[in-house]
């Protein structure tokens, strides 16, 4: 039998505001344990919440680049438990009544668009941090004690709960690039896995394919990277894929992605259910954004990444637009190529060799890099490779190296062959008894011996001509 | 303030911490519509009926001091500007002003004899001021009031309650784990009422019970709102007596949760539905203070000043306890 996997995702962005969700404390990373921090976020008697502006804008905005209605009313409610974690006992977070709701987000694959369905996205605040000490794990289990640093509680948070219209580990990877790259574009938040700011929680159940039935499904957390969703998602639907296909029966349950491993630990289970008792919070007012908010949010939305990907795609192919907007560098894409650099010529040095010398887009002079692209087939290999790297500099000028010239003349080569040949008699004898491979041996070490600065195909016709002969 | 230590104060009122023991003290108290006060700072009980008001021996001081005190907070996102300033009264006559009294209220057999002969005094008087007093109903509101209050306020208060964990500051009691040191620190420090309220309000939010009784604790909250508002079509006040009764002996109510609840009966629909209430004295029954509420739509502090005033002064009565004259 076919299994086709149905996943949902639930998504966690830690929003970027200069301050907490319902205080005036900073929001930060990094900062000293428990420096940031007021009587309403370490829930002392008698403080009051009240809500970010901005967060609210904020997340109205993310509603509409997701294609969702924007509540003409919200409401946050309270979800009541206890953890240190959690000062004053519950989080305020919004339930029944979400900022956002039915929203759509096409996702362009090299197929075409997939749909994938945005059920909600509402506000809450984080709670704070557990430092759990002692013990092997860091985790709570076998910890002797835990620290709380409540710096990061209170931070606004965004929660994205998407449809389970999402098949493939591929294109849960795919839709959660081109959502962090929209949520960075909106310039709300950072989102990076690793610093936490972009949370995914993943719901995945396999059905036999061609039908629609919807069968128990597992939630994988603590996934810290785009490439460890893919292989957890992997990962769980083989396990259910396993258990069906031997008879048995996958239960409900919450596993942690185990990334050395590659391996899905269960997560204990819990005494008893949850029962968070939500009830609207009665120290807030509902948010109502006003239509003019709304209206005037929308113009402001930038064109979105996805747009993008399917414009540039028919200039280019699918996966070149792809990278090139989910890596933020399509801007200078598209500034290089209207400075005079060839389309495909230019996205190929953007993605490699820019991306790969660790240069800030941003910084980089389009016009100069249409220059230093347009000659990189005929300036000496390092010059280019040294240009790549100082392109971002500021007052970078590609003139010096677009100067330079390789050594293609045979005659001024001649000699460097000669005397690399010589000096490996034992190569030379390997490759005319067949050793093919060794020529790209001969070709690097003359490269090597001119400094880069010989024409490549100049000293391959030469060093093939040289053992041939 | 009855003993004459302070010139006034500020209280907080959920359900008639307010009213109820200015009334049994003989001193004026207003609730103020709710959100018109910051309640930051406050220590929270059932937040949407939490408010701050103010206590004194004179409804004109009550009403400097209101005045004072209300006014938007931007620390408490509930809290509002009053449309019109604060009015400290001078008027002696109530010419015009048309006073309700719910029958609902009145037929409470709980109202002591000596309370209601002081109240009906206090309506003929305001009728010999120019008032014009008629009956009105409120049926939803004095038989689902108390029930209601005594659903929402114990649900808001079990969250309120729950920071309380020994984790940040106050009494920490020793346990071998988190979930251990909180239950010990919760059980030693709430006493038996708080403990009380905590588990009412807990178990009216928990699941499969949260429509039956919180859910449908604020429905009837709405319609009490309702009914309130629909009073407040014919009427300009309302009035009854403030408390049942006139104060108890230390005590006499500790022992039966109910009885002590009951006391709420008169001041709590005003409060569930967030309007303003004034407790004036307006006689003695026994040697001890009786006191009236007069409750105005949502903002109409200066209309119950005006009548409280107009009151008091046309009743001049003394009530400087017997063992305070010097």
């Amino acid at each position: 039998m076919t299994w086709e996997p149905v996943i949902g995702l639930e998504i966690h962005v830690q929003l970027k505001t200069r301050t907490k969700m319902f205080c005036r404390c900073r929001v930060g990373f990094g900062a000293a344990p428990n420096t940031q921090t007021c009587p309403v976020c370490l829930g002392f008697p008698g403080a009051l919440p009240v809500p970010n502006r901005t967060a609210i804008e904020w997340v109205v905005k993310l509603g509409l680049a997701l294609g969702c209605e924007i509540a003409p009313r919200a409401v946050f409610a309270r979800k009541n438990y206890f953890y240190p974690d959690l000062p004053k006992g519950y989080q305020i977070s919004q339930y029944d009544l979400p900022s956002c709701i039915n929203g759509k987000v096409l996702v362009p694959l090299q197929e075409g668009d997939h749909a994938v369905g945005i059920v909600r996205a509402h506000l809450e605040e984080d709670a704070a941090k557990n430092v759990h000490v002692g013990g092997r794990t860091g985790r709570i289990g076998g910890a002797d004690y835990t620290l709380v640093d409540y710096n990061r509680g209170g931070t606004p948070l965004v929660e994205i709960v998407t449809a389970p219209d999402i098949h493939s580990a591929e294109e849960a990877k795919r839709f959660l690039q081109l959502l962090r790259q929209t949520v960075v574009e909106l310039g709300i938040s950072d989102a990076e896995m690793e610093k936490g700011t972009l949370r995914v929680d993943a719901n995945v159940s396999v059905r036999p394919e061609g039908s629609d039935e919807l069968r128990t499904r597992c939630e994988i957390k603590n996934m810290n990277s785009f490439n460890h969703i893919a292989r957890g998602i992997e990962a769980e639907i083989e396990r259910q894929i396993a258990i069906w296909e031997s008879g048995g029966e996958v239960e409900q349950h919450t596993y942690d992605f185990d990334v050395a491993s590659g391996r899905l630990t269960p997560r204990r289970a819990k005494e008893e259910a949850d029962d968070y008792r939500y009830f609207p919070e009665p120290d807030l007012v509902p948010v109502e954004p006003g239509a003019d908010m709304v209206e005037r949010l929308r113009a402001e939305l930038p064109e979105l990444p996805a747009v993008r990907i399917r414009r540039i795609g028919e200039r280019l192919d699918h996966e070149r637009a792809l990278v090139l907007v989910t890596g933020g560098l399509d801007g200078l894409w598209e500034a290089t190529v209207a400075a005079g650099a060839d389309a495909i010529a230019a996205s190929n040095v953007i993605a490699n060799q820019l991306v790969g010398a660790g240069v800030e887009p941003a910084a980089v002079a389009p016009g100069e890099l249409a220059r230093l692209v347009e000659a990189r087939e005929r300036i000496p290999r390092s010059a280019f490779d040294e240009a790549i790297v100082k392109v971002g500099q500021p007052g970078f000028s590609a003139e010096p190296y677009v100067a330079q010239e390789v050594v293609s003349d045979t005659s001024a080569l001649e000699p460097v062959v000669d005397a690399i040949l010589a000096a490996n008699p034992g190569q030379v004898e390997q490759y005319r008894a067949g050793k093919d491979g060794l020529l790209g041996f001969f070709v690097g070490q003359v490269m090597k011996e001119t400094k880069g600065q010989a024409d490549p195909r100049a000293v391959n016709e030469l060093v093939r001509a040289k053992l041939a002969g | 303030m009855s003993a004459g230590l302070a010139p006034w104060g500020l209280g907080s009122d959920t359900g008639g911490s307010i009213k109820q023991p200015s009334a049994l003290c003989g001193n004026v108290g207003l609730r103020p519509t709710y959100g018109t006060v910051s309640r930051y700072g406050v220590v929270a009980f059932a937040s949407s009926l939490d408010q701050i008001g103010p206590v004194a021996k004179t409804v004109r001081d009550v009403a400097l001091l209101y005045g004072i005190v209300t006014g938007r907070d931007p620390c408490d996102s509930t809290t509002v500007d009053r449309p019109e300033p604060v009015e400290v009264p001078t008027a002696e006559r109530l010419d015009g002003l048309r006073i309700g009294v719910p029958r609902q209220a009145v037929a409470l057999e709980a109202i002591e004899p000596g309370v209601r002969a002081s109240f009906e005094a206090a309506l003929a008087c305001a009728e010999d001021l120019g008032a014009h007093i008629g009956e009105c109903d409120l049926p939803l509101s004095f038989e689902y009031g108390l029930p209601c209050y005594y659903l929402i306020a114990p649900a808001e208060a079990s969250s309120n309650l729950a920071r309380y964990d020994g984790v940040r500051y106050g009494p920490r009691s020793a346990g071998e784990t988190y979930r251990d040191a909180v239950e010990r620190t919760r059980d030693e420090g709430f006493g038996a009422e708080p403990k009380r309220r905590i588990m009412l309000g807990t178990y009216a939010l928990s699941a499969g019970y949260y429509d039956a009784y919180y859910g449908q604790a604020q429905r009837v909250r709405t319609l009490i709102v309702r009914e309130h508002a629909a009073a407040f079509g014919s009427f300009d006040v309302l009035a009854t007596p403030t408390s049942p009764t006139v104060a108890f002996p230390v005590g006499d109510k500790a022992a039966d949760p109910l009885a002590m609840y009951a006391c709420d009966l008169l001041t709590i629909p005003s409060c569930l539905a967030g309007l303003p209430g004034l407790s004036v004295p307006c006689g003695l029954s026994a040697g001890l203070p009786v006191g009236l509420q007069l409750v105005g739509p949502p903002f109409a502090e200066n209309t119950l000043f005006r009548a409280g005033h107009a009151l008091e002064r046309a009743l001049d009565l003394d009530l400087v306890p017997e063992r305070l004259r010097a």
